[in-house]
């Protein structure tokens, strides 16, 4: 469904993406995982049309979309949530929603957008308690539902989510997790990035690591979770030990 | 005249009244800066000669046809003249710093004011009044006043709940809302930015024009009024809170009445150091403007 091919990108003259592979096929969620600075947030932007790509290549449902301007890239079905989840914060929450199907106007009705609104709401209840109440009043993990129930308006086929859990109790974190998992199950394809590899690996079917601007491990959920550099570099698990 | 004169409740009243009409102006000059500024960030110093331009088309187009067309067509022709300077000047620049865009505002603006001293003249020009004469006035609480100003308030008003209706309830408001709140952002949602802030640029000329067209028979037009116009509309704007257009209005109306009432006590050589006068003031001592918060200013990057 989306497959990246050698793809450098970056900001003025710093290269962040030193030639990344990597491809999520239908139905999957995908976790990439990595620290701090790896080009992550890069990747997606770089997909998603907002960071341009100097070189390689991206592709959508087989159609190449690398520096497609962002507004087409989300029409096409290939939303993304963006870092710091980048609400409306002087919009109401409907609007903000609303707003989220305007990738889709003249392409549906009125009832087909409302029919998803319920859908959202369906997902994560609290954003029908609180649809009159301007989004930069919502709590973190509020805004952070609301940002994905936004990208989900605009019906994609494929949702990239970046950092979902950052600055989140456990607890809502939990709630997201399983609404990702509950999406996947309606047919949703989902690529995930995070810092928290452990719950991001617990719901991937497979997953890459991203290290300096390039995919170092790549396998199964299950393969990176035993895996010992994943290990000791991202699940906080430190096997050899110094009396060893 | 001399301050006793303040104490005289109908003059009072009657120089407040043409205070409320300048400032009528000055509001919708600043609103139109409000417009752009939310969804660019840049300061649009043109506006004043989108004012100028509506009211020279009008006037010239209003030898041909009914005034109420002239108006329409000028504010049509103002709309489009603003899609195009912001597609050729604005446009394609890439990643341009706001202080580089408000400085091509500036070149833009003395560009049009020359290009309509050769369009025109340097003359001064004048639409006729809406209805009625020249002379022919109504009273308006006991003071006489022309009937323009009847057309100048309602102008403010149709163009404030216009504009309110517009940004809360059209899904195109609300993508431009949208754009100027987190434009990447926006970008994500599929709103074509670009296209918003073209549309912004050609809102703020459709609305300075008709500013001009409403106002020319009372202070009427000159090839050069935009400058001192763009510098009390931005006054104003400081003075409400920049990106806040309600809040222009009130500053826009406060500005008009202390000019006029300046102008009572006998300063009118003055008149145009108040409105400076107040912007220095609410600059050093309220940069986020009267009604403005401390908290959204300090997000602005002007």
């Amino acid at each position: 469904m989306l497959r990246v091919l050698n793809l450098e990108a970056g900001y003025g003259n710093l290269r962040v993406l030193k030639g990344v592979s990597m491809h999520v096929s239908p139905g999957e969620i995908v976790a990439l995982i990595g620290a701090n600075g790896a080009g992550k947030t890069t990747l997606l932007g770089a997909i998603a049309g907002v960071v341009r790509a100097t070189d390689g290549e991206i592709a959508f449902d087989g159609r190449t979309i690398r520096n497609a301007p962002a507004e087409k890239i989300v029409s096409l079905g290939c939303a993304l949530v963006p870092e710091g989840r980048q609400i409306f914060a002087p919009l109401s929450v409907q609007e903000n929603l609303m707003l989220g199907a305007y990738a889709r106007r003249g392409r549906e009705g009125r009832a087909a957008a409302h029919a998803r609104l319920e859908e959202v709401r369906g997902l994560f209840g609290v954003l029908g308690e609180r649809q009159r109440q301007l989004a930069g009043t919502l709590s973190g993990g509020e805004q952070q539902m609301l940002a994905i129930g936004r990208a989900l308006m605009s019906a994609p086929r494929c949702i990239m989510m970046d950092e979902p859990s950052m600055g989140i109790a456990p607890k809502v974190v939990k709630e997201i997790f399983g609404a990702v998992v509950r999406l996947r199950g309606k047919g949703l394809t989902v690529l995930l990035v995070e810092q928290n590899a452990k719950a991001a690996l617990a719901i991937a079917d497979r997953g890459y690591v991203l290290e300096a601007g390039r995919i170092v491990i790549e396998g199964s959920a299950r393969d990176l979770l035993d895996n010992r550099d994943v290990q000791r570099a991202y699940l906080g698990k430190e096997y050899r030990r110094i009396d060893e | 005249m001399d301050p006793a004169l303040l104490l005289d409740p109908a003059l009072l009243w009657k120089f407040c009244l043409a205070g409320l009409a300048v400032g009528s102006i000055y509001a919708i000059v600043a609103i139109g800066f409000n417009i752009i500024y939310n969804t660019t960030g840049i300061i649009n110093f043109a506006q004043g000669e989108f004012v100028v331009l509506g009211a020279m088309t009008a006037i010239s187009l209003a030898g041909h046809m009914p005034l109420a067309a002239a108006v329409a067509l000028a504010v049509l022709a103002t709309m489009l003249a603003g899609a195009l300077i912001e597609i050729v000047f604005i446009r394609w620049l890439k990643d341009a710093s706001v202080l580089r865009l408000v400085i091509i505002t500036i070149g833009v603006s003395i560009l049009m004011r020359e290009g309509m001293l050769h369009a025109w003249d340097e003359k001064m020009h004048a639409l006729p009044h809406f209805s009625g004469t020249e002379t022919s006035s109504i009273a308006i609480l006991g003071a006489s006043c022309p009937p323009q100003y009847l057309w100048v308030f309602g102008t403010l008003a149709v163009i404030v709940a216009g504009l309110s209706l517009f940004f809360k309830l059209t899904v195109t408001g609300r993508a431009m809302r949208a754009c100027a709140a987190n434009r990447t952002a926006a970008r994500l949602c599929g709103i074509n930015a670009k296209a918003m802030v073209t549309l912004s640029f050609m809102l703020s000329a459709g609305i300075g024009a008709l500013a001009g067209c409403v106002t020319s028979p009372i202070t009427q037009t000159q090839y050069d009024m935009g400058a001192p116009l763009a510098i009390k509309g931005f006054t104003v704007a400081i003075v409400g809170g920049l990106g806040n257009s309600v809040a222009a209005v009130g500053a826009g109306l406060l500005v008009g009445v202390l000019e006029s009432l300046s102008v009572m006590i006998g300063c009118s050589t003055y008149q145009d150091g108040v409105a400076v006068a107040i912007l220095m003031a609410i600059l050093v001592c309220k940069p986020s403007g009267l009604f403005g918060s401390a908290e959204a200013a300090a997000l602005k990057e002007f």
